[in-house]
């Protein structure tokens, strides 16, 4: 029965693996040093009270140990390799093999950043050409690539406003969130020192002019914004809503987290974007590593350019490049060294792979993809928005919601048909969200057994509500007991004879 | 274009099935005047072999077989090749969050060894999943003591490193945080009467570094009694994480700030590297930040789930400990198996195998320089004073392949010519011995 219907995926045996310390015993290696070139030293003599008596409990296990350990638990992952992982607002597309390639370049994974700039001329022309290709992606006319990751562009984005604007002698008290944004957008201004405004949507989820009209005022910084919106609509209404923020002295800041929407095809730039951020782990192609690492370059225009943090790339009559520190109005850092150098190799990577044809392809191919999702599942899952999508489209589980099947369930079920749920119950602004995004990278094939397993769950609803409700099956495990978890956390295991249960 | 799975058949067949004739009628929505309509000025698709070349020059021009002498919050450490051939597993790294832990346990029960080891190392009692890295993780845990104690003000060392407190001052700019520096005292400590006298009863938090930026280990236990006989936290930013394989761990610490790139990271030009941090466990609804937590599934059985989400930006939007969202799992999991490689034994070999190096080269450099702060102990890095001047030390040492110490000039103009300088496993004797003749 739970097994009925589904064409991707099969289940076969999973490897058990119990966790690392439980393989532990004494004695056993996985390493072996180099002898000793310099005499021995007595740590008792050279550190006195500060040196430590023992490690505790770090593992003790072989190297062969260890390759399995890691490769069983990694089995257990779903991961892009596997198949469509349409997360909505993650752009979960193929990770160039390439890219990984070139990241591992000795002389560019073993560079420290504080060799003198004699010896690190190849790491600046990465940061340099990265830089250079952003800004004509963007429309913008400035970039940092210090940011880690997309809410910590965020935070600097909103820090370059708030400088500016203090420049002009007002740093102003409130920014505007649309109720549709992302959590980062809020948390973000918050950390910047302003109150945060929300900014209601209209009936078809884009910005209401005339609530944006009485809510701007002198008071009022900036407008963050995301374009493509989180519904996956583009906000036709762009050039009126930067005018409306511009006339009283505002900005306008757009979160790129849907910029794979727009590449190649419309530049923030061109329509009254002031400032923004990307995010190099969506839109080009760097991997999301299970959680991280990410990096979130911050593109603005001229007016904003003296306050980017510390340091930029400067470049000499020679080619020579440096790193500039004289910038009396920069914000500051936000971020030790240079940012994720490791994310930037990778992004300039997808972009030379991609040219400017490539990188239109792959847009066009993003939003036919998310289009054609709409049009086969259209009537079959409820439609709460029905304006044009870009590259993702949000879905609610209104008729499914009949036979007391929710959004939650609909994804656990999914996972028994061989796919990655999409984003649950976002935005917040749809009741029972399933946002999907299938990202470029999917062939019509993957995208029809998604469509196919879609309808089949719908169906499921309908016939068996309780099947539904009880998946996934297929997992080595059934749902997780979340409530349990936070009410009496166990965040670290413990040795047995502390009292640890399993 | 290469990564794209779909012929021109199957494109016009998906337009079909859509009721459309042409792509552009997609992108109707944006209008007329915004949308480009040339090419973007970018260089042309490339082949595979030539990216491979382009990125060899680059890496060409940065030299590949310098000895480098450099720390100073970034270590040059061997990474066993065990780490590379098991984080190139794409169900490692082209997962993402851990949002389904029905299809994530992977990543999920690698993240909960990584909080358990962390702990183990510092002796905190729990830690979280990763922050970005060691300064934007020193910039939360100084925010983090504000929300704990309800009070405003923090003093810093300034012995902690100065990218470190410059990332904290653009953090702690706009949240009415004032920020106070104490000074070093002869031997590179904080200088304790000092700090005595900037510690009061609205100070939210000391922060130190400890080995400090200039080496040296503090008397963290002593700074610890300052800071708690006026309520305050004292917070602990460890740089080079590899010291704790034979330095005693903060144990007086309230939150430990921990830069984990020793732990099999590569320098890569200063990133990704991974950030965490560990705390007690009363503190630990404060902690930004995801964090894996063990329960039970449907059947009884042992899994493992992000927890205590209240926390976060997700749920409490303007309300939360962070706008963290995206961290670091990828550099978490290298550190973990890095960690599990040397393990309770190879660990302390190795730090201990760093502060020999350490000392020989002080010896060495002892001969014809002058090694600054002598009277505290230091893990694997120390202070050389010269009379050429720094940066022309460097530039010469460069020409003959050695990466010497970083000068101290910017940051802290009263030492003079004095670089940090750092020996790792890596660096030989007989590289050592070439960089100490040439340094006066």
């Amino acid at each position: 029965m739970a097994q009925q219907g589904i064409k991707k995926a099969t289940t076969h045996p999973s490897q058990n693996e119990g966790l690392i310390f439980e393989k532990s015993s004494p004695g056993k290696k996985a390493y072996r040093l180099e002898p000793l070139d310099v005499p021995e030293v007595d740590e008792a003599k050279e550190l006195g009270a500060a040196a430590r008596a023992d490690l505790g409990n770090l593992p003790e296990v072989s190297e062969i140990e260890i390759i399995r350990h890691f490769t069983r638990l990694s089995t257990w992952n779903y991961a892009v390799d596997y198949g469509m992982y349409p997360l909505g607002s993650c752009t979960m597309k193929y990770n160039p093999r390439v890219n990984e390639a070139v990241a591992r370049l000795e002389g560019l994974a073993g560079v420290h950043p504080y060799q003198p700039e004699m010896v690190t001329q190849g790491a600046l022309r990465v940061l340099k050409s990265l830089s250079d290709q952003l800004i004509e992606i963007t429309g913008m006319d400035a970039i940092t690539l210090q940011p880690a990751a997309g809410a910590h562009g965020e935070l600097t984005g909103i820090l370059l406003m708030r400088a500016y604007l203090e420049s002009k002698g007002n740093p102003r008290k409130r920014i505007l969130i649309p109720d549709s944004a992302h959590g980062t957008n809020p948390a973000t201004a918050a950390m910047s020192g302003y109150q945060v405004e929300n900014l209601k949507s209209n009936a078809s989820g884009m910005v209401d002019l005339a609530a944006l009209e009485a809510q701007m005022n002198e008071d009022v910084a900036g407008l963050m914004l995301t374009n493509p919106n989180t519904l996956g609509v583009f906000d036709e209404q762009i050039g009126a809503i930067a005018e409306i923020l511009h006339a009283k002295g505002g900005l306008l800041y757009m979160d790129g987290a849907n910029m794979n929407a727009l590449v190649a095809k419309a530049r923030p730039g061109d329509f009254g974007v002031d400032v923004m951020h990307l995010n190099l782990h969506k839109t080009f192609s760097t991997p999301h590593g299970g959680g991280g690492p990410g990096s979130g370059p911050v593109a603005c225009k001229k007016i904003l350019e003296p306050f980017l943090p510390l340091p930029v790339i400067g470049e000499d009559a020679n080619g020579l490049l440096r790193l500039e520190y004289d910038r009396p109005q920069s914000i500051g850092r936000v971020r030790m060294f240079f940012g994720n150098f490791g994310m930037h190799v990778r992004a300039l990577a997808y972009i030379m792979a991609n040219g400017p044809d490539g990188l239109r392809q792959t847009t066009e191919d993003a939003v036919l993809n998310a289009n054609y999702i709409r049009k086969q599942l259209e009537g079959v899952y409820d439609l709460p928005y029905t304006t044009s999508s870009m590259h993702e489209v949000v879905f609610s589980d209104k008729l499914q919601q009949k036979n007391g099947i929710k959004t939650g369930d609909i994804a656990k079920r999914l996972i028994d048909y061989g796919f990655h749920p999409y984003t649950v119950s976002f935005p917040l602004i749809v009741h029972g969200a399933l946002m999907i995004e299938p990202t470029e990278s999917e062939s019509k094939e993957e995208l029809d057994l998604f469509i196919d397993a879609m309808k089949s769950i719908a169906k499921e609803a309908e016939q068996s509500p309780e099947l539904v409700q009880g998946a996934p099956y297929n997992t080595r495990l059934s749902r997780l007991d979340e409530v349990a978890a936070a009410r009496k956390p166990v965040l670290r295991w413990k040795p047995q004879a502390a009292g640890v249960a399993e | 274009m290469r990564y794209l799975p779909k012929s021109p058949a199957d494109r016009e067949e998906m337009l079909r099935a859509i009721g459309i004739r042409s792509i552009d009628e997609l992108f109707a929505p944006i209008p007329e005047e915004f949308r480009l309509k040339r090419d973007l000025n970018i260089p042309r698709q490339m082949s595979e072999s030539e990216i491979m070349a382009w990125f060899r020059a680059r890496s060409a021009e940065n030299g590949t077989d310098n000895a480098i002498f450099l720390g100073a919050g970034a270590y040059n450490h061997y990474r066993p090749v065990v780490i590379d051939s098991l984080v190139s597993r794409g169900e490692w790294f082209t997962a993402y969050t851990p949002y389904q832990p029905e299809i994530a346990q992977g990543t999920l029960q690698a993240i909960f060894e990584f909080q358990t080891m962390i702990c183990e190392l510092t002796g905190m009692e729990v830690a979280n999943a990763s922050m970005y890295d060691g300064s934007t993780g020193a910039a939360e845990a100084v925010m983090m003591a504000m929300r704990v104690t309800g009070r405003h003000k923090a003093v810093i060392a300034r012995s902690v490193h100065p990218e470190y407190r410059e990332v904290i001052r653009t953090y702690a700019r706009y949240q009415g945080l004032p920020l106070t520096e104490v000074a070093f005292s002869n031997n590179g400590r904080v200088d304790l009467t000092a700090l005595d006298r900037e510690v009061t009863n609205e100070t939210a938090c000391v922060l130190i570094q400890s080995p400090n930026f200039f080496g040296t280990i503090e008397d963290v236990a002593a700074v610890a009694e300052i800071a708690h006989r006026k309520g305050a936290l004292l917070v602990v930013s460890i740089a080079e994480a590899l010291s704790l394989g034979i330095v005693k761990p903060p144990a007086e610490a309230d939150i430990i700030a921990l830069e984990g790139q020793s732990f099999g990271v590569p320098l890569s030009y200063g990133g990704p590297y991974v950030g965490v941090i560990a705390t007690r466990e009363k503190f630990v609804r404060q902690i930004p930040g995801r964090l894996v937590g063990e329960t039970k599934d449907r059947n009884g059985k042992r899994g493992f789930v992000l927890t205590l989400s209240t926390r976060e930006q997700h749920i409490r939007r303007e309300k939360a400990t962070s706008n963290i969202c995206t961290n670091q799992a990828l550099i978490a999991l290298v550190a973990n198996i890095y960690l599990t490689i040397y393990g309770r034994a190879g660990l302390r070999e190795l730090a201990k195998q760093n502060l020999a190096k350490a000392a020989y080269a002080r010896q060495q450099f002892a001969k014809s320089a002058k090694i600054l702060f002598d009277g505290a102990p230091r893990f694997n890095e120390f202070v050389v004073q010269t009379r050429e001047e720094s940066y022309d030390v460097s530039h010469r040492l460069a020409q003959k392949k050695i990466i010497g110490g970083f000068p101290l000039k910017k940051f802290y103009p009263e030492l003079g010519n004095a670089a940090v300088w750092c020996c790792t496993e890596l660096n030989t004797r007989a590289q050592i011995d070439t960089a100490a003749q040439e340094v006066r």
